[in-house]
């Protein structure tokens, strides 16, 4: 994870195309800025930032299931739980599925593992769009570096 | 077989109860002759919770991206799409067109 830059993701594990699922794995950094402040001497991975975690797993699975016909945006995030702390060197198992694949936006629900336990779940929406001027080669980019185009995780 | 305007009248009811939950708007405002935007003040967002509610209730996915840009392009006006007894007779015809594939 690279905190500072929104970079949650680091690999995806598994991609099933078919059940509309994908597994990928978040290690929080050792040290960050955002330790610093959240909090003091007391670091812990913000809840939004987990939240974004889930939302970016996914949208990984919402531009594969779509082949990266359109971009997904965050809209709406319910029944957002945080069940645990989390803090540097962890290793956050991510999985989403796609509950819903509607007209120009999606449905989502997705959790984050951390040794098997429960750490925070959510059901996410996103609105659908076509890519913005120059989006689509970044993202293809990112998602390439991750895993999510190879063939392992077809 | 029930006559279309039953249907209707069901499809009405289920939607406007879809409507007041979903964008918090009391029910007896929702008419079949209400416009969801001019009347109802219901935006974007609002529209696709509302969206999901429909396709999860019926088992239907509303093309709202082809209705968008038809009635972007000015081939449909919006009022096809947006005043909610021409939405739920699409729905109605979304959920017949299901039956028949079934």
């Amino acid at each position: 994870m690279r905190l500072e830059y929104f970079e949650m993701i680091d690999s995806v594990r598994h991609l099933d195309r078919a059940a509309g699922r994908i597994e990928a794995l978040a290690r929080v950094p050792q040290e960050s800025p955002v330790f610093e402040g959240h909090f003091p001497g007391y670091p812990l991975v913000p809840g939004v930032l987990l939240t974004e975690t889930m939302a970016q797993a996914s949208g990984y699975l919402i531009l594969a299931h779509l082949d990266f016909a359109s971009m997904p945006f965050l809209m709406a995030v319910d029944k957002a739980r945080f069940r645990n702390f989390v803090g540097p060197g962890a290793e956050l198992n991510v999985e989403a599925s796609l509950v819903h694949d509607g007209s120009g936006y999606a449905v989502t629900k997705a959790a984050i593992r951390v040794e098997g336990k429960a750490l925070a779940d959510a059901e996410l929406r996103f609105r659908t769009m076509p890519f913005p001027n120059g989006l689509d080669a970044p993202m293809r980019a990112r998602a390439r570096s991750i895993g999510l185009l190879d063939g392992a995780a077809a | 077989m029930s006559e279309p305007q039953t249907g209707s009248t069901a499809t009405f009811e289920r939607v406007a109860d879809i409507i007041a939950e979903t964008a918090d708007i009391p029910r007896e405002k929702i008419t079949p002759e209400s416009h969801a935007i001019d009347d109802l003040g219901i935006d974007s967002l609002a529209f696709l919770d509302i969206a999901f509610a429909v396709d999860k209730a019926f088992g239907i996915k509303l093309p709202l991206e082809r209705w968008t840009q038809e009635v972007n392009e000015g081939k449909v006006p919006a009022e096809e799409y947006f005043v909610l007894k021409n939405l739920c007779a699409r729905i109605d015809a979304l959920v017949a067109e299901k039956a028949a594939k079934a």
